[in-house]
């Protein structure tokens, strides 16, 4: 099953290398990682998904917790959360073709980024079902190139999975 | 007030009390060694970095205190690396300093440039790679405290050269901030209480205490409830001497090698009582069929250990010590003559470690027996890895917490000798023998050389069969006797022992071993290596086959 893991981490250099490396060293799954400062410009936050079941996820969890550059871990799997990703798609596009593609587009309130001369670049945001909704849309077209920004989450309405003191 | 990175260095390391630094000089090290050159520091110089990891590693587990030592860049910090695996795998305190080119010559291919840092990032507890001379204060308070406190381990530090020669503020921070860091985790109440009352409810109950008992100095805590409650006590490898092995309610040890009293109570007890124990798989050969009959009480100050490799029924994240005190509270005494610790008694009787004692031949067992006797038990014992090992392991009657010095997690041959060293220096007033194999001993056996420097008294039996024991006995059981490259000649002990400095003696009649060990207790300004011509096909025993079973188990 997909977990979906929050976590606060120091901004120090490296800190990415530690968290990737204890999944691969103790072979637990990523399915995909986002990670970026947060207002606090000493701290980053990462959106792990992981594809693990229960108990799994509980040692992923408790050995996030160990390295000391990791500050908060919160597994938001069963909470109301908003999540986003972000995709864009470079697809075979000719003059008979575009018209659709763009309807395509107008449904999945996605964008044309980019014109070539036989191609369209399409950007979408929205969550893991719309994403791949709009991919399998766009496949008969034939996709040339994919590019994913992998998931980041957050609680929704007055909950946070920030530190106490906001620091 | 400002100084040069390199005498910040050595002034952070006499605020943090150090005493024995364990190292080896190298260009990158240059400016470090000449601020010690200059600092009332204790250093010593080993013969090869890999010794330094682990005499500071020996020096650790027989103070309790952090073992320091100090390697230059390249090869010299890579050759620290298999001492950084091994102490982050028994839960060893150590920080680690490592010189490395200058800043502007990272990642370029630098001559003796290694990248430590991500190297050692899976071996160490914490690791920095420093690039602001001002930020050297603060990173040596952290890696002293991250390396003692919680779970302790190895931390280690990148120096590059200009960082080590820049000026800094020198002003040694107080203690240390790290947010994401909490080394004492509470312990729930709730869950002590639920612990307490399985032990009052339990027929059966056994404790196994592990490493982390020795490290939390849970000795008489553990003692006192195994005591007032009648529970048999087993332990680990890493957990020797943490309970007296001439105790009544002592099992000794447990797992592949272990007592078939211990691995018996295990089997049939309904509850296990855990003690800073990691369920590694030489204790539970088959984690599957490990204590089937009972629930499982783990108490472990790492929470990642909990449900790790065996999931346990009542979890208690704590330190060791203090959550044995509470239980010790909460728990009435139990009247004496309970059936069950007079059925482990009638096991232990029945079955008693055994091996032919008229075979004319030297037996190794004989030898640990007769080390335990002329140092009345009393003795540090650092190990090698393998038989020789596990005969110390089985046939030394360990009595105090710390006294037992060996390579559990990563089994790493030639500790050792390494470690005899750090422990006699961290402890001089004791008398330390390491027991050892001619395999193991060659692997580091040029600190032979350090330890005649420091006219350090330690005392190296050489289990001398001629083979790589262990593996030799693995291919006679379950390779069909081909002994592929087991069979190892090796060079002439005493003479070698004589070449280095050190006194050496050859054993090879029974009769001779007793002599022979009390003239290696006179001698008390250098090494003795004592090279005894054991049994050549001894074999560990009992065992339980890999994979195996209680039921499996093996005896000659």
């Amino acid at each position: 099953m997909y977990r979906t893991l929050t976590v606060l981490v120091e901004n120090n250099p490296g800190v990415l290398t530690r968290v990737t490396s204890l999944f691969s060293r103790r072979g637990y799954n990523i399915d995909s990682l986002a990670v970026g400062r947060t207002e606090n410009p000493a701290i980053s936050r990462m959106t792990i998904v992981v594809e693990e079941d229960n108990n799994v996820i509980d040692q992923v969890t408790k050995q996030l917790h160990k390295l000391v550059d990791v500050i908060k871990v919160d597994d938001i799997t069963e909470e109301e959360y908003v999540d986003r990703e972000l995709v864009l798609v470079k697809t075979d596009a000719d003059a008979t073709v575009r018209g659709e593609i763009m309807q395509i587009v107008e449904i999945f309130r996605a964008r044309i980024v980019d014109i070539g001369q036989n191609t369209l670049t399409i950007e979408a945001t929205g969550d893991a079902s719309k994403i791949r909704a709009i991919i399998e849309a766009l496949k008969p077209f034939h996709i040339r190139e994919l590019v994913r920004t992998g998931k980041i989450a957050m609680l929704r309405g007055g909950r946070f999975t920030t530190t106490k003191s906001g620091d | 007030m400002r100084q040069k990175g390199a005498q910040i260095l050595t002034k952070c390391l006499a605020e943090e009390k150090v005493e024995a630094i364990f190292g080896y000089p190298g260009g990158a090290v240059l400016d470090i060694y000449d601020a010690l050159y200059h600092s009332p520091l204790k250093h010593y110089l080993v013969r090869h970095e890999q010794g330094a990891a682990h005499a500071a590693d020996g020096y650790a587990r027989a103070t309790g205190k952090p073992g320091v030592c100090i390697a230059t860049s390249g090869p010299g910090a890579t050759n620290l690396v298999t001492g950084l695996a091994n102490a982050y795998m028994d839960s060893v305190p150590l920080v680690a300093f490592t010189g490395q080119v200058a800043t502007p010559m990272l990642g370029r291919d630098s001559f003796q440039e290694a990248d430590i840092y991500g190297i050692t990032l899976p071996i160490t507890k914490h690791n920095f790679l420093v690039k602001e001379t001002g930020d050297l204060p603060r990173v040596i308070k952290e890696s002293f405290h991250l390396a003692a406190t919680g779970r302790p381990g190895p931390v280690l530090i990148d120096l590059p050269k200009d960082v080590c020669q820049k000026e800094a503020s020198s002003g040694y921070p107080q203690n240390s901030q790290l947010r994401g860091y909490r080394p004492l985790p509470e312990s729930d109440p709730l869950q002590i209480e639920e612990a307490a009352a399985a032990i009052a409810g339990a027929r059966r109950p056994v404790l196994c205490a592990g490493g982390g008992a020795v490290i939390s100095g849970g000795s008489a805590a553990l003692r006192q409830l195994a005591e007032r409650c009648s529970i048999p006590v087993t332990t680990t490898l890493m957990g020797k001497g943490v309970f007296p092995d001439d105790h009544p309610l002592a099992l000794g040890m447990l797992g592949m090698h272990g007592t078939r009293p211990a691995n018996y109570a295990v089997n049939e007890c309904d509850l296990l009582i855990a003690a800073g124990v990691r369920f590694s798989d030489r204790v539970t050969v088959r984690a599957d069929a490990f204590a089937p009959e009972a629930r499982i009480i783990h108490i472990d100050i790492d929470p990642a250990e909990i449900g790790k490799n065996v999931q346990a029924h009542i979890p208690v994240v704590g330190d060791v010590k203090t959550v044995l005190e509470q239980l010790c509270r909460q728990l009435p005494e139990k009247e004496e003559g309970a059936p069950w610790p007079a059925r482990l008694a009638r096991w232990k009787e029945k079955y008693p470690l055994k091996y032919e004692r008229n075979s004319g031949k030297i037996k190794p067992q004989y030898v640990v027996e007769q080390i335990c006797r002329v140092t009345g038990g009393r003795a540090i014992i650092t190990t090698e890895v393998g038989q020789n090992q596990m005969w110390a392991a089985q046939y030394y009657t360990f009595t105090r917490p710390r006294t037992f010095i060996t390579s559990g997690g990563l089994g790493t041959m030639g500790f050792g000798l390494p470690a005899a060293i750090g422990a006699q220096i961290g402890r001089p007033g004791e008398t330390v023998f390491n027991i050892a194999g001619d395999g193991s001993i060659q692997m580091n056996i040029q600190e032979l050389s350090t330890a005649v420097s420091y006219r350090l008294p330690i005392k190296i039996a050489v289990l001398n069969n001629g083979y790589l024991g262990m593996v030799r006995q693995w291919q006679d059981i379950f390779y069909g006797g081909r002994l592929a490259h087991t069979e190892i000649p090796g060079p002439d002990y005493v003479k070698l022992a004589e070449a280095y400095g050190a006194v050496g003696m050859r054993v090879s009649k029974p009769a001779e071993v007793p002599p022979a060990l009390e003239k290696a207790m006179e001698i008390t300004d250098r090494p003795v290596l004592i090279d005894f011509m054991v049994d050549r096909k001894e074999n560990v025993m009992p065992m339980i086959p890999p994979g195996g079973t209680v039921s499996k188990m093996l005896e000659e």
